[in-house]
């Protein structure tokens, strides 16, 4: 610690190198952009500071001998149920600091994981299941409103015509969307991928806060774009250049306050998408300034349908909180086509920790009530749900469908997919993996190409999965599975719970 | 015919082309001998070399140009342009070291071999089953072997 703060050496990981294997060849030391690697002239070999390790692996990923190994740091502090080290860590670093403490990606907290605790049924004798890989099995999702009853009339020549108006709804090969990324926190080249990914698929995914480039309204049939409190990016060809627009009002890892972009990744191409000046931070409020009731947040979604002669869905999304079930219903009665729920477990580029990690309720509860609440008051089929925030499977999405969403937002499982660690360092820029970075030597890390097929290959796999467990279930099609609590059941869980998600114990 | 293109925009000047390049070549074709060992004894090299400049790298060997000007140069017909692969084959035994190609070659991609009175030049690595060992190996898909 000569010449260092006295807590450096309380640090989290530590870089194994076999010595054996080592060639120093150098490829950690160009890998690694917190400069743990260094080469040491005098000795004339690599070496490294595990201070600065922030465990993303990306040097053990790429060494070419294996040579590489990082782990925890095995130093423990006197075991202690309440003085955890986090917290003792968190101390250290604020006293030094003084500042807020940032984190990135989901809460990694010890709350209960739901999904873990409910099982899927499946048919024996009586129901028979069904072979996806011999019979069709359907898993097209149409997000919006739908009619509470169709209505026929005759065309001239006497054949049937529907004689309902229906309004526009957003058709998905899959119950899957990439949430909310904006560009700016992920660099242009994953910008590309998602929405090559999202056309090639058929899904959609969402611009995130940031607005679109140019380059890539050509892909406007497969994106959602979103408007949020700092209205970065938006206008009205932006709006016009979706499948549909989202109002964020709040974010799972964040609710209660607005996204924070630093500075510093702020540069040519995300200051003119954005509209903000180059290289100053981009800080959306913590409210909408025009939102302070459901009535403001009416007049928001009617203002949005009228830039976009009602030929989109407006989709509302919230974060998990305490009264979710009531806010739900008073976004679907405002007029939202579609209402998307962030879970407390959701990801970002940038939270303060104490609001990741203390803020907000897991999704499974706040989806399940939703569901219920919009179903008792007789408004379930005016809006859709998506559920966001901690979906990790195939089975989580299937979970989440039988407790009432439509569809799911994943992200954290999509940036997995091109490689992320979840070091949870992305709030730095310097994200070694190239994601949460737009340093033009990390966001270069991202082919296109690669990542595209990486998120491709992830929906195609998570795609037969479903249909293997709907098959197995009896069913053929995902409408069947929607807000079929009969087909999960509980372990483990108290009567509260289990009544809180509607769904019976495990044996009954 | 089938050429090795980098792609600038993608490649993320990590030099393990470098390193695969110089396993393919090897004796022993193990990357910890051929890069702790073989540099040494055996005057190794890699045939690709990584330039940099700013946030821009590129992997660069030979381009096997369909009139080489190494060819032109080379006095003792130790290179050749195979017209059944398209290759530009390199035939050791025959070279005399003058450095004619070196100066011919307006890519650099030819180099001194460090020991012997030699060069050094891709061979598109000829005898390797699985093509290139530069393009099998680079983590981004920087390399491409393709026809264009």
């Amino acid at each position: 610690m000569l010449f260092q703060p006295i807590n450096r050496n309380y640090h989290d990981f530590s870089i194994v190198r076999d010595k054996d294997a080592c060639i120093n060849c150098k490829v950690c030391i160009r890998q690694c952009s917190y400069e743990a690697h260094y080469w040491d002239e005098t000795r004339q070999k690599v070496m490294h500071d595990n201070a600065k390790c922030v465990g993303c692996h990306r040097c053990e990923a790429l060494c070419p001998t294996s040579a590489l190994l990082i782990q925890k740091k095995k130093s423990d502090f006197r075991d202690n149920a309440l003085w955890r080290p986090e917290f003792i860590k968190y101390i250290y670093k604020q006293a030094d600091s003084g500042g807020v403490l940032l984190t990135g990606m989901g809460s990694p907290v010890n709350i209960p994981v739901y999904w873990d605790k409910l099982l899927l049924d499946a048919s024996q004798v009586t129901n028979p299941s069904i072979d996806p890989l011999r019979e069709p099995m359907e898993l097209k999702t149409f997000l919006g409103a739908k009619p509470v009853k169709l209505e026929f009339g005759k065309t001239k020549d006497g054949s049937p015509k529907l004689k309902t108006k229906l309004t526009p709804n957003i058709e998905l090969n899959y119950p899957l969307m990439f949430s909310a990324m904006s560009f700016g926190s992920i660099n242009f080249n994953l910008h590309v991928a998602m929405a090559r990914a999202a056309t090639e698929l058929g899904i959609c995914y969402n611009t995130g806060e940031g607005g679109l480039h140019k380059s890539l309204y050509q892909y406007g049939k497969n994106t959602i774009v979103q408007v949020a409190s700092g209205r970065f990016g938006v206008h009205r060809d932006y709006l016009n250049a979706g499948a549909g627009i989202e109002i964020k009002v709040g974010q799972g890892a964040k609710p209660g306050i607005g996204g924070h972009l630093p500075g510093e990744k702020i540069n040519e191409m995300v200051s003119v998408t954005r509209m903000v000046p180059l290289g100053s931070d981009a800080i959306s409020p913590a409210p909408h300034h025009d939102i302070y009731s459901i009535e403001d947040l009416l007049q928001l979604i009617f203002a949005l349908k009228e830039a976009s002669e009602y030929r989109v869905p407006v989709s509302v999304k919230i974060a998990a909180v305490h009264n979710v079930a009531a806010i739900a219903s008073g976004i679907v009665r405002a007029g939202a086509d579609i209402v998307a729920i962030d879970g407390m477990r959701g990801g970002t580029g940038a939270a303060p920790g104490m609001i990741r990690d203390n803020v907000g309720i897991p999704i499974e509860l706040a989806l399940a009530q939703v569901d219920q609440r919009l179903r008792d008051e007789g408004i379930r089929n005016r809006a859709s749900i998506v559920a966001a925030g901690g979906i990790r499977c195939s089975a989580d999405v299937v979970k989440a469908i039988a407790l009432g969403a439509d569809a799911c937002y994943f992200a954290t499982g999509a940036l997995l997919s091109v490689g992320c660690t979840l070091c949870g360092k992305c709030y730095t820029g310097k994200c070694p993996w190239g994601i949460a970075t737009n340093d033009a030597k990390l966001a270069k890390r991202q082919n296109p190409d690669v990542a595209a097929k990486k998120m491709i290959n992830l929906v195609h796999a998570w795609g037969h999965e479903i249909e293997e467990m709907l098959g197995g279930m009896g069913l053929n099609s995902i409408e069947s599975l929607r807000g079929n609590r009969d087909k999960l059941r509980a372990v483990g869980l108290s009567d509260t719970e289990m009544d809180i998600l509607g769904v019976k114990h495990a044996g009954r | 015919m089938k050429r090795v293109y980098p792609d600038k925009d993608y490649c993320i000047g990590c030099h393990i082309c470098e390193l695969a390049c110089l396993t393919a070549h090897s004796k022993s074709k193990d990357l910890i001998l051929a890069y702790t060992v073989e540099r040494g004894s055996e005057g190794l090299t890699s045939c690709k070399h990584v330039h940099e400049r700013g946030p821009t790298c590129v992997a660069l060997s030979c381009r096997h140009c369909d009139e080489p000007a190494c060819v032109a140069a080379c006095i003792s017909g130790a290179l050749q342009k195979d017209s059944e692969s398209g290759r530009t084959t390199y035939d050791r035994e025959k070279c005399v070291g003058c450095w004619s190609c070196l100066m011919a070659c307006p890519f650099g991609a030819i180099a001194r071999h460090p020991l012997e009175n030699k060069i050094v030049k891709c061979d598109l690595c000829a005898d390797r089953p699985g093509g290139p060992a530069c393009v099998a190996a680079c983590p981004n898909q920087a390399l491409k072997q393709e026809e264009r």
